[in-house]
């Protein structure tokens, strides 16, 4: 029967198979651009900021995807899932540009899954533990505000494939912003509940804005951006309190190991395994 | 919801007419449409189910998102998941264009009143799982549903067409994933042939008890909501499932499987029905893992759907209060 015909070439060759893996309607975004790293470019110091980005991604990706089938509402499970899976394809590219500029030539799912926690590089907002759905929201404000100014400056970067990534990169992040902003001024503004609970997470946040402006001067975009938003919310801007240590040089909480045992686990089990 | 009279309607005169004739010219019943309320809701009660089968069917696979053993097995199983968050979504909004409310028939799901799929209440033990999930759990999904692109309700039937294109792509997916284990590592192919071994009898049941003992089948057909009857849809799938176990080099743990050329279809052992029915009944192994998630889920974002619809209610005085000034 006509019917079922997607059942029975089930096991026929399919010479799309790795395109449909992937995903459908993903255009490579680095179709056309040259990967030879130009000549002005400090390679080893593109690899470490395509690792540290590359982190931030995967670390925030892996969070996301711990909401699955918690959520608070279907809506917020697919967004949050979609989310998750924009910053995962940001991961990716990410690590697949720096083992092409380290000297290693590793791929995508060595950074991933053969580093430990001391080798990665992720902010440490990134790691700590989602907590509610408030301070899930006031991180991922915080995190894609200050991702994107970044990534709106990369986009002009001397490396035509960080350009690339990144200006693609900066469309989903506008995207998730502006789905964390509203949700912003839904909770700051609902119920007495809601608005506690957005403080809460405020100060639980607050310790580890420091170490995001530390190595991209773009505080100043970010302060506008979350002034906006905490206005329209109610609520006020999160106090500034330093931490010491720094994501960025190492440095972790004692969360990031046991999120990379979760991720890395089976992967690490069978390291002759393809999958 | 309004419309769960137990009762049949009397007659309705041209009303009831014009839904036969409607029927029986293979057309679609839409929305404003009159019905009978048996068919609206026996309609409402598959819909409903189909759809919190959806929902609770992110579970066993979701379970592996954060474990997945390669970036792109991760992003492909977020994306599954993710799609059937979204199957989810339009299965409820058809259940509402027949009066039902998706707030309601989440209230019935956690309170044991309606029923998922009996499937997603075996655990996921190992990544294989996945593949086979896909390859299995999907595959019979897609037997059952491809005829429901037909069916005569016509939100439901435009839904399904939606759901059985993305169904396709897990499925491949799911079989591309097993594929590439069986060409892996000893350990890999063990996993494979473990998760087949588990899946395979619960994922015959999934096509509901045999046709003699199934109560509503025959007036879902008679209503053309259903095309095809239970047995006939688990033939199907067998038939098409088992070459496709051969390529991949595993196993049905059917002892009784076998071509039988006289028929045109494998002969093949009979399920434990008793199982099922304990399942559906709730003593499966993850009954009650599967709806404490749901429940606990939807409990703890109680707060934040009151804050959005505050917010919502205080927007719309400031707007009034505006107006006004």
């Amino acid at each position: 029967m006509s019917d079922d015909h997607v059942y029975l070439t089930l096991a026929e060759g399919h010479e799309d198979d790795t395109r449909w893996a992937y995903g459908t309607g993903f255009e490579d975004p680095l179709h056309g651009v040259d990967t030879t790293v130009p000549d002005d470019v400090d390679a080893a110091a593109l690899a470490a900021l395509c690792v540290a980005l590359g982190d931030d991604a995967l670390v925030s990706a892996q969070r996301l995807g711990e909401w699955v089938t918690r959520a608070p509402e279907l809506e917020e499970e697919v967004a949050l899932a979609n989310i998750g899976l924009d910053l995962l394809g940001q991961a990716r590219l990410l690590y697949s540009r720096a083992g092409q500029t380290d000297g290693t030539g590793r791929d995508e799912d060595a950074y991933a899954y053969f580093r430990d926690a001391a080798d990665f590089r992720n902010v440490r907002l990134a790691e700590l533990p989602n907590g509610d759905f408030a301070f899930t929201i006031v991180r991922l404000l915080v995190l894609s505000s200050w991702r994107l100014a970044h990534f709106e400056r990369l986009a002009s970067h001397p490396d035509p494939v960080l350009a690339a990534i990144a200006a693609k990169g900066a469309k989903e992040l506008r995207y998730h912003r502006q789905y964390a902003a509203e949700w912003a001024v839904r909770l700051g503004d609902g119920t007495d509940e809601s608005h506690r609970r957005m403080r809460r997470a405020q100060e639980q946040v607050a310790p580890y804005l420091g170490e995001l402006f530390t190595a991209f001067d773009v505080r100043r975009e970010v302060v506008a951006d979350l002034k906006q938003v905490t206005d329209a919310a109610g609520l006020p801007m999160p106090v500034y309190r330093p931490l010491p240590g720094c994501g960025r040089e190492g440095e972790h909480t004692e969360h990031l190991a046991p999120l990379l045992a979760e991720l890395q686990g089976i992967a690490r089990a069978h390291p002759e395994a393809t999958w | 919801m309004t419309t769960s009279h137990s009762t049949e309607a009397p007659p309705q005169g041209p009303l009831e007419e014009h839904f036969d004739a409607t029927i029986a010219r293979d057309q679609r019943i839409e929305p404003r449409d009159w019905m009978p309320d048996g068919y609206r809701n026996t309609l409402i009660r598959q819909i409903a189910q189909h759809a919190h089968s959806e929902i609770i069917g992110m579970q066993p696979e979701g379970e592996w998102i954060t474990k997945a053993p390669s970036l792109r097995r991760k992003a492909i199983l977020f994306a599954k998941v993710q799609d059937e968050a979204g199957h989810g979504l339009y299965l409820y909004s058809a259940a509402e264009t027949l009066g039902a409310d998706r707030a309601d028939l989440t209230d019935r799901l956690i309170e044991g009143r309606q029923k998922y799929s009996s499937i997603f209440n075996y655990p996921t033990m190992s990544f294989a799982d996945v593949g086979v999930i896909g390859w299995f759990v999907d595959g019979a999904a897609i037997c059952n549903q491809v005829p429901l692109c037909r069916s005569s309700y016509g939100p439901y039937a435009r839904a399904m067409v939606r759901i059985c294109k993305e169904e396709s792509f897990h499925q491949r997916q799911g079989y591309e994933l097993l594929m590439t284990m069986m060409r892996g590592t000893e350990a890999q192919r063990e996993m494979v042939q473990d998760a087949v071994n588990r899946w395979w009898w619960p994922s015959l049941m999934m096509f509901g008890p045999p046709d003699d003992s199934s109560p509503n089948s025959a007036r879902s057909m008679a209503w053309k909501i259903k095309r095809h009857s239970n047995d006939e849809l688990r033939r199907r799938f067998v038939d098409m499932t088992v070459p496709q176990a051969e390529k991949l080099g595993v196993t049905l743990p059917d002892p009784e499987l076998r071509w039988n050329a006289e028929r045109g279809h494998h002969d093949f052992g009979t399920p434990d029905w008793d199982e099922l029915m304990r399942v559906i009944k709730g003593d499966g192994p993850c009954n009650e893992q599967r709806m404490e998630r749901r429940r606990s889920a939807h409990e703890e974002g109680a707060w934040v759907r009151e804050a959005a619809t505050a917010h919502a209610a205080k927007q719309a005085a400031r707007a009034e209060k505006g107006a006004v000034a």
